[in-house]
């Protein structure tokens, strides 16, 4: 489960002309994701978090530095590295089983074992009661799980996830988090979280990277201990929560816990 | 511009009784009609009573020959569409999804676009003869330009974020194609036909009335015209009136049926 190798990011940079001129997006950043570990990254608006994983999936490919998987230099996507998007970019004249399926339309399984895996995958996310519904039916909450569906449904090694749940309500955000982590955890799978939710980032990360803007680079590298992140009210969680909003420059104390987008 | 609109939102009993007021106009006009005709205060040769009309309708149709002349004008009709749709699908399909094909076809297309359908008469009558191609042709290309331009403009506007995704899953051109280019911009599509169906159905009266005589429903109204009977004419308005209202009619439901996951 654990032989898709480790993410190599090295001193990648990603520069934008923006009206003529060359504004740096990002800047030397190095990093590496041991597979199966899941990794946070934070920061606020603008510091190139979401160009990174952009680069990762291979959306982007003009940027300076390497990024490789298992040794091998990455170029374009494959359907070994999956996205779930903020917004959830469902297909809507797709129903929901479809939409999972779509993830399979490059695959070469048969078509019965695809049928199995497209409702083994829309169970997962609690969604198998839903399969036969239009995108337009569903709440927010729902659709992002079906773009998870559709995200995991290929079976990646890494999946990466930018913010996908930023436009959720609090309630439905604490139960997808805690869902993800769920999946995740029980396949194995490589994951890479950008969000600008503090909170988030430490429920959720083995390793939380600290971002900063202009240029978007790392400023610090936090492990998260395992005993603490799964406790909200806990003081080891609130003391990180405290060291990560330090990261990212906020310094006064009483900060609440997610910035302002 | 036809009326594609929808009457979601209002509830089925507000609807009939919507559906009633537009018909009171109507039955207004029909009723000072027959009254003129009745009481004399038009020449019936000018605006012959519907009884004459009926009548007339009665006749045409005991001797077969209006059968034969609306057959002949749908068949026309319905061949000229298709062309001009399948011709124009993927041309807009073509334009909207190339770039070099937007950029260099583009322009040409709309400059050319701007000639009133009827300014082709003089040419495609000497291109395509005088004989029932050339009415065909006439007809196709009045079904050829809206469907192009407006499946042009869907297939456009993919979406940006879908066609990441599309990018994302690796799928291939075919692949985008069918499951995202075609799907998104099948309403614009859809109202590309509509139109179609509309241009071409006028450009088969057109045809008829301006081209070379022959059976169909705008051959009975010159027939009508140059022996003076008014009723032929007004029975010919009549049918093209019901035949457009009827394919109007026909296409909504289809396209209603088709998008209907636009209705959640």
């Amino acid at each position: 489960m654990t032989d898709h190798g480790t993410l190599e990011i090295r001193n990648v940079g990603k520069r934008f002309d923006v009206a003529g001129q060359t504004v740096a997006a990002l800047s030397d950043i190095n990093l590496s994701v041991a597979p199966g570990e899941f990794v946070s990254i934070v920061g606020a608006s603008g510091c190139g978090k979401s160009t990174l994983l952009r680069l990762i999936v291979g959306l982007e490919r003009d940027y300076d530095g390497e990024i490789l998987l298992k040794g091998n230099r990455l170029a374009g996507p494959t359907l070994g590295r999956a996205i779930v998007f903020q917004e959830h970019r469902l297909f809507p004249w797709l129903r929901v089983e479809d939409n999972v399926a779509l993830g399979l339309l490059k695959s070469t399984l048969p078509a019965d074992e695809k049928r199995r895996l497209v409702r083994e995958h829309l169970d997962l996310v609690g969604l198998g009661s839903f399969a036969k519904a239009y995108p337009a039916q569903l709440s927010g909450g729902m659709s992002q799980r079906v773009a998870i569906a559709r995200a995991l449904v290929n079976r990646p090694d890494i999946l990466l996830l930018d913010e996908p749940f930023g436009a959720l309500d609090a309630l439905t955000r604490a139960y997808l988090q805690a869902e993800l982590r769920r999946i995740v955890r029980s396949e194995g799978i490589t994951a890479v979280l950008v969000t600008h939710d503090v909170e988030e980032a430490i429920f959720l990360g083995d390793r939380i990277v600290v971002m900063q803007p202009r240029p978007g680079r790392i400023a610090e590298i936090l492990p998260v201990d395992s005993s603490s992140q799964h406790d909200r009210a806990s003081p080891a969680f609130a003391h990180l929560r405290e060291i990560v909003l330090n990261g990212l420059g906020a310094h006064h104390p009483v900060l609440p816990g997610r910035l302002a987008a | 511009m036809t009326a594609v609109t929808t009457t979601s939102g209002i509830s089925g009993k507000a609807r009939t009784k919507q559906h009633w007021n537009g018909l009171i106009l109507p039955a207004v006009l029909i009723l000072v009609w027959e009254a003129a005709s009745q009481f004399g205060i038009v020449d019936a040769r000018l605006l012959p009573s519907l009884g004459t009309i009926a009548g007339r309708a009665w006749n045409e149709l005991a001797e077969g020959r209006l059968a034969v002349d609306i057959a002949a004008s749908l068949v026309r009709y319905l061949t000229g569409f298709a062309i001009g749709s399948a011709l124009g699908i993927p041309a807009g399909l073509a334009l909207g999804l190339s770039r070099t094909l937007d950029r260099c076809v583009g322009p040409t297309f709309n400059a050319v676009k701007q000639i009133a359908v009827f300014a082709w008469i003089p040419l495609i009558s000497v291109w395509f003869g005088v004989g029932e191609a050339a009415k065909i042709a006439f007809i196709a290309l009045a079904a050829f330009t809206p469907v192009v331009v407006n499946t042009w403009a869907g297939a456009r506007s993919v979406p940006r974020d879908l066609a990441e995704v599309a990018q994302v899953l690796t799928l291939s051109r075919w692949q985008r194609l069918t499951w995202l280019a075609i799907p998104s911009a099948l309403p614009s599509i859809f109202v590309g036909l509509h139109l179609g169906l509309i241009y071409s159905w006028l450009a088969t009266v057109g045809a008829e009335y301006f081209m070379t005589i022959g059976p169909g429903i705008g051959g009975l109204m010159t027939e009508g015209r140059e022996h003076f009977h008014m009723d032929l004419v007004i029975l010919g308005v009549v049918l093209l009136g019901g035949i457009g209202l009827g394919l109007n009619r026909l296409a909504t439901v289809l396209e209603t049926h088709v998008l209907s996951w636009k209705q959640h």
